[in-house]
């Protein structure tokens, strides 16, 4: 009998020996995931400030590598909160660790996103990676760092801190990586301009290792509101969340528990629920043995009394910055954005926003151009998977006129605290029906507009063509007959004319 | 027989032309300075609208009529084609040029009046038709189809160049084409005393070679199959100007027939005009009879033949029991035959024998 050998590993390990997950699946892939998890690190961390982000990223070909060993290195800089000095080995050199694990809408879900790009820069290339940062105070803080992948700890190979003259704020990160850009561009290129279109109020720039620049300029200031961090809703618990609940928890009651740890419960919820679930509401929690906790998980799912969770830990684009956002990326002709009111999904809130465009500079392909989006990022990859897609394309949109030859372009919106990924590498949404009801609902919405416009457009170009049509005839009636009749001066024909001309045109 | 001068009306029906042009453009010029739209009321073409009239022997129009106003948008660019035409007919016919359908439609493009094909063209030069009640040839349009005539008729040319010439329709042996100068010319005199319309050119010339003209006192007209619209206007003239007998023979089937029977009451596709036909023309031959008294050479009728004769049967202008007979017999004996088959009793036979038997026996 062979002999079989357990052992832990670490969780860099762990996504080390399964980086296809987080969507580093080849050179092409790899270089697009990393581009990616750093701009939205640093849309985050400036957003977590409330002010307008500038990312600046680089992407130059490794100084000890020629082009022929798609060795690069990547270089992102924002402008955002920074990374409080001690935090900063941790944050980008141990997986899994980070600030994101509270529910509330943020881009990233895991905190694993950049970190796997580091990591995966190092197994490429085993280069140490750089992180500057600094949060606005009188010190910048340099680390250089590895990842110790079987233990998941940061190495620090380099520290320095410098003076802080010119009070910048916000971090620098750059490392090496394999990789393969010129597969990866049409994605990278398509990346940014989504971004900037969801992101209105943001300055990319991207230079890239052929040393062209890419540059998407905010049109605004105006930012959606932060998202706020909320409490779990009960429908969304499960019985881990519970025990860790009651493990922290200083309330000696189920009345006052269940107000103070979760989402929309009141005294009156609290109460019938209890009453629901034939739970003593003076019970302690602290009490309760593992199987009355499990019950406690089933009765909640079951209960209907508890109001869906509110959306004040959600961070929608809002209509008018997402009506700005696609009139600068896309430059339509047209365009109806519609945000549905906030729903929710196994005690996940959700808002869908959609916009659909027409016209000006979108091609004619055929087809609909498909824009998804989820939390703010752009979603690139598997769009016939995806929710949005599968809505739109079962949608009947003769009913609103419009085929799928116009120049159409449609961007779906979904934010969540929880976006149901079917990946890690975050590419597509699952179909959910609530969700899939929503976007179906906002898609009715905005078609409803565009048929509107299409239809007074069409009208608009028919009551031109029809007055051309007289103004064209009838001097020549008039030129014709004169002549045919043998008089001299043509009969007046501009009242004739003014009157075929109907109201409002 | 003496011969006989008579009274010119070509220029009068110029003049009428003119006139109803003119009013035409008149009517139109008054509604726009009043400030209205300018309309026209026709007779509707449909065929729901063409009756056949047994007193005066042809299809005409009924009484529903259509209105044509420059305030609807689908019927400004036609209305506004009429004037042009109009305008341009009063040109051709004021100028004493003639065009031909194809004319009109490159024509138009000069004036910023594109037509979208040659046949919304023509369609508008049949509503001007029907708008005056005239023909085409009389506003100088003419087809391209051309037939000819031979015979001992004098005839004074009107068109410019050749005012007064006069000229002898049998100075040419293979005949004068009936064309826009033939068609506007006067009748001076004639020996003749009959008219005979033959389909083929073969035989036409057969009978010119064959002297029937002298022979016979006949004018040889040939219609090149279905007679064109000039034509017929022709042999209408002939008969009515000169006091002649028409005579018309054909191939003996149902479409000689039919070439025959246009002459005589029109086509509905005229519903809307009168002098085409002849309505006392005679078709003399080919009939089925002969077929069978003459034992000539046939064909099978084929099935688009048998379909025909039964149109015809039903069609009011068969009606007579004539026709009537000659289409059953037709039927009966499922042959047909040629103008030609006469040759096989020799080249001359048709003009010895078959000609003054028939014209004995239709006369």
């Amino acid at each position: 009998m062979a002999k079989t050998t357990f052992e832990e590993i670490s969780a860099a390990d762990f996504f080390y020996r399964n980086r296809d997950l987080a969507g580093f699946t080849n050179p092409s892939r790899a270089i697009f995931a990393a581009v990616r998890e750093l701009v939205e690190n640093s849309l985050d961390a400036a957003e977590s400030l409330k002010i307008p982000p500038d990312v600046y990223v680089r992407l130059s070909y490794a100084d000890d590598a020629g082009e022929e060993r798609n060795v690069y290195r990547l270089r992102v800089e924002d402008n955002g909160i920074g990374v409080p000095p001690r935090h900063i080995p941790s944050a980008f050199g141990q997986v899994l660790y980070g600030s994101k694990y509270n529910p509330k809408q943020q881009r990233g879900t895991f905190g694993l996103g950049g970190k796997m790009a580091i990591l995966y820069g190092q197994i490429t290339t085993h280069q140490p990676a750089r992180v500057i940062s600094s949060t606005g105070k009188s010190k910048i803080y340099m680390y250089k760092l590895m990842i110790d992948i079987q233990r998941n700890r940061p190495l620090i190979l380099d520290r320095r801190v410098l003076i802080n003259k010119e009070q910048w704020r916000g971090t620098i990160v750059e490392f090496s990586l394999e990789g393969d850009y010129f597969r990866a561009m049409p994605k990278i290129l398509e990346y940014f301009k989504q971004t900037a279109m969801v992101n209105p109020y943001a300055n990319l720039t991207f230079v890239d290792p052929k040393g062209r620049l890419y540059k998407f300029t905010r049109i605004t200031e105006k930012m959606p509101d932060a998202p706020k961090e909320t409490l779990p809703h009960p429908y969304g618990v499960d019985v881990e969340l519970l025990q860790r609940l009651i493990h922290v928890t200083s309330y000696r009651s189920m009345l006052e528990f269940l107000q103070k740890h979760f989402h929309r419960i009141g005294e009156i919820t609290a109460k019938k629920f209890l009453e629901f679930s034939i739970i003593s509401p003076s019970k302690n929690p602290k009490k309760l043995s593992h199987r009355e906790v499990v019950r406690l998980m089933r009765m909640m799912k079951k209960f209907k009394g508890f109001l869906p969770p509110n959306a004040s830990c959600l961070s929608p684009l809002g209509e008018e910055l997402l009506k700005a956002g696609v009139l600068k990326e896309l430059q339509p002709e047209f365009v109806a954005v519609h945000q549905r009111k906030p729903s929710a999904y196994a005690g996940h809130p959700f808002i869908v926003e959609v916009a659909i465009a027409y016209g000006g500079e979108i091609p004619k392909k055929g087809s609909f151009l498909i824009h998804r989006f989820a939390n703010r990022i752009p979603l690139l990859y598997d769009e016939a998977s995806d929710v949005s897609t599968i809505v739109i394309n079962s949608m009947n949109w003769r009913r609103y006129k419009v085929t799928p030859d116009m120049p159409i372009a449609i961007a779906v919106h979904i934010c969540s605290t929880k976006i149901p990924y079917k990946t890690v590498g975050k590419e597509f949404i699952a179909d959910r029906p609530e969700i899939r009801r929503e976007i179906a609902n906002a898609l009715r919405g905005v078609a409803r507009r565009l048929q509107r416009f299409l239809t007074r457009r069409e009208h608009a170009s028919r009551e031109l063509k029809r007055l051309d049509i007289f103004s064209q005839y009838l001097p020549k009636i008039a030129k014709f007959s004169t002549q045919l009749a043998g008089k001299e001066k043509n009969p007046d024909i501009e009242k004739l004319l003014r009157s075929v001309k109907r109201f409002g045109t | 027989m003496e011969p006989r001068k008579h009274k010119s009306i070509i220029m009068e029906r110029k003049k009428g032309v003119l006139t109803s042009l003119e009013a035409f453009g008149l009517k139109t010029y008054e509604q726009l300075n009043m400030g209205y739209f300018p309309s026209i009321e026709m007779p509707s073409r449909s065929t729901e609208n063409i009756y056949y009239d047994p007193q005066v022997r042809q299809y005409i129009l009924g009484d529903r009529k259509v209105r044509r106003n420059a305030r609807n948008i689908r019927h400004i660019r036609p209305f506004t084609q009429l004037v042009w035409t109009a305008l341009f007919s009063r040109e051709l016919t004021s100028q004493r040029k003639t065009s031909t359908l194809r004319d009109v439609y490159y024509s138009a493009q000069a004036y910023e009046m594109k037509f979208k094909d040659q046949q919304e063209s023509n369609n508008i030069i049949t509503d001007l038709e029907t708008v005056l009640g005239f023909s085409r040839e009389d506003f100088n349009i003419f087809p391209e189809e051309r037939s000819a005539v031979f015979g001992d008729l004098t005839i004074e040319y009107t068109v410019p160049g050749y005012e007064g010439k006069t000229l002898n329709l049998t100075s040419h042996p293979d005949g004068v084409m009936i064309g826009p100068a033939l068609t506007s010319s006067e009748f001076v005199n004639t020996t003749a005393d009959k008219v005979i319309a033959i389909e083929k050119g073969g035989l036409f010339t057969r009978f010119v070679e064959e002297n029937v003209h002298k022979k016979f006192n006949a004018i040889l007209v040939l219609t090149s199959g279905q007679a064109p619209r000039a034509t017929r206007h022709f042999i209408r003239r002939l008969t009515r100007e000169l006091d002649l007998p028409a005579y018309i023979f054909t191939d003996g089937d149902p479409w000689g027939m039919h070439i025959a029977m246009v002459i005589i009451s029109g086509s509905a596709n005229a519903a809307h005009l009168r002098e085409l036909t002849t309505p006392d023309a005679k078709w003399s031959g080919v009939w089925a009879t002969d077929i069978v008294n003459y034992k000539l050479p046939t064909d099978p009728l084929d099935e688009v033949d048998i379909k025909r004769l039964h149109e015809l049967q039903r069609d009011p202008r068969y009606k007579d029991p004539l026709w009537q007979r000659e289409i059953k017999i037709f039927l009966k004996i499922g042959r047909k035959a040629e103008q030609e088959a006469f040759s096989r009793y020799g080249l001359t036979y048709i003009v010895d024998e078959y000609l003054p038997a028939k014209l004995e026996e239709t006369s």
